[in-house]
């Protein structure tokens, strides 16, 4: 993973660039795999590797596929990465170690979501009953989040067109006009 | 200390930063983007590493195990993986209104454009 | 795409497979990996499948903008009218014990409703960017 997070750096050519971070998020989905979250990795491996790739493509197409050189120096930028980087590894020191089970965030809560949720709900799949109901008015908020992101993505992309560009009015703008008539 | 160790932390760290150099050195809004996608998946792996346990099952009920992983972890990343491509088709969207307004989509030239502008 | 005749013929047969495959992971969730985010993404990938093979007109014809819409909304207002009905029934919002005779039984009628509401907006939502990103021509 770590190897195609460089090559995605060092790349001008942006198709390429798109590729590579569908197989980095197909790397994390069989990474997560190895970490027993299946429901995660499922996830990822639909919404990460295919439609986020595929938009990108799309967006792609529609700009230009190559990055320009960039003038700028990249000696500040390496150097505060650098910093950061070392303080976040001076952090980890103190973390609890990888894979262990009296770590603080495994005492709290877990224990009663997996004794309890068995008998409260009576669904096998403990991340579905957590997702649904013991937090469902996050899994609300996100809705209404992913609802609000297309919203977003009809208002900037959708009818709008028209205002900023007066003389020159796409085909598909049009089309769009008249389903909603 | 036994080679599993800390090494997870490091690994996130490691892909945070390369998300976060490509994110502030890089020029190209679609670059930036990609940037952003893998410093989110390197918080998504920070929160699945720290959710396994040793020996622990996938958080599936069943009669013969008896260790789990921790679930909770997995339904916050669950929604946050979809949320997060959510976000980044409104980040897509941008910049190709960016593409439409300047006709370019990188940084330096945009600047220069506004600096020409005013 | 018009005259890839291998292309075609083989996402005809796959599309039915993948919109069986994402009820199934839709309506499987409570036993298996799955759920209502996952199965959104797959039923989505097949129209978009369709779009990219058959060029967006058709697949507009399919699955209309109107239609799209509706769905994006619909998928919302069931989840938040589960809770609604939930504090009609004598509960709290979003509590799912009161939608049936017994706790459990409730709990499954909740979180299928609930699963199908995030399915339905997670499809629309993607088939929508799809669609007005491919739409862009210039």
């Amino acid at each position: 993973m770590a190897c195609t997070a460089f090559a995605i750096i060092r790349l001008r050519n942006l198709f390429s660039v798109v590729i590579l971070s569908g197989i980095f998020s197909l790397l994390a989905a069989s990474l997560y795999v190895l970490l027993t979250a299946v429901d995660v990795a499922f996830t990822e491996a639909s919404v990460g590797a295919g439609i986020s790739t595929l938009l990108m493509l799309a967006t792609l197409a529609i700009t230009s596929e190559y990055e320009k050189k960039s003038e700028r120096s990249t000696l500040l930028p390496k150097s505060i990465v650098i910093v950061t980087g070392a303080v976040l590894i001076y952090g980890t020191l103190d973390m609890p170690l990888y894979g262990a089970a009296d770590a603080p965030a495994n005492l709290h809560l877990i224990q009663r979501f997996i004794e309890e949720s068995g008998k409260e709900i009576g669904i096998p799949n403990i991340v579905t009953s957590i997702l649904a109901s013991y937090r469902g008015y996050d899994t609300l908020g996100e809705t209404v989040v992913i609802f609000t992101a297309a919203i977003g993505v009809l208002v900037l992309l959708g009818h709008g067109r028209n205002r900023w560009r007066p003389g020159k009015q796409p085909k598909i703008a049009r089309d769009e006009q008249e389903e909603e008539v | 200390m036994e080679f599993p160790g800390l090494i997870n932390y490091w690994i996130v760290v490691v892909l945070m930063m390369s998300g976060f150099y490509i994110v502030i050195s890089q020029g190209n809004f679609v670059k930036k983007i990609v940037g952003l996608n893998i410093f989110q998946v390197s918080v998504f792996v920070l929160y699945i590493s720290m959710s396994k346990i040793d020996g622990g099952a996938a958080p599936i009920l069943d009669e013969a195990i008896k260790n789990y992983s921790n679930p909770l972890p997995h339904v916050l990343i669950l929604t946050a993986i979809v949320v997060g491509v959510a976000t980044t088709a409104l980040g897509l969207a941008l910049i190709v209104r960016i593409k439409d307004a300047y006709g370019t989509i990188e940084e330096d030239e945009i600047i220069v454009q506004e600096r020409n502008d005013s | 795409m018009n005259n890839h005749s291998i292309l075609r013929v083989v996402s005809k047969f796959m599309i039915p497979y993948i919109l069986l495959f994402a009820l199934y992971v839709q309506f499987h969730g409570d036993f298996g990996p799955g759920g209502g985010f996952q199965a959104g993404v797959i039923f989505a990938a097949a129209f978009i499948l369709y779009g990219l093979i058959f060029g967006i007109e058709a697949a507009r014809k399919v699955l209309p903008a109107t239609a799209t819409r509706i769905l994006l909304c619909a998928g919302v207002l069931l989840y938040a009218g589960v809770g609604v009905a939930g504090i009609l029934l004598g509960g709290n919002y979003l509590d799912y014990n009161v939608l049936a005779e017994n706790a459990q039984a409730g709990q499954h009628l909740g979180i299928f409703l609930v699963e199908f509401g995030v399915g339905t907006t997670v499809a629309a939502t993607m088939v929508t960017v799809f669609f007005v990103f491919a739409g862009q021509d210039f």
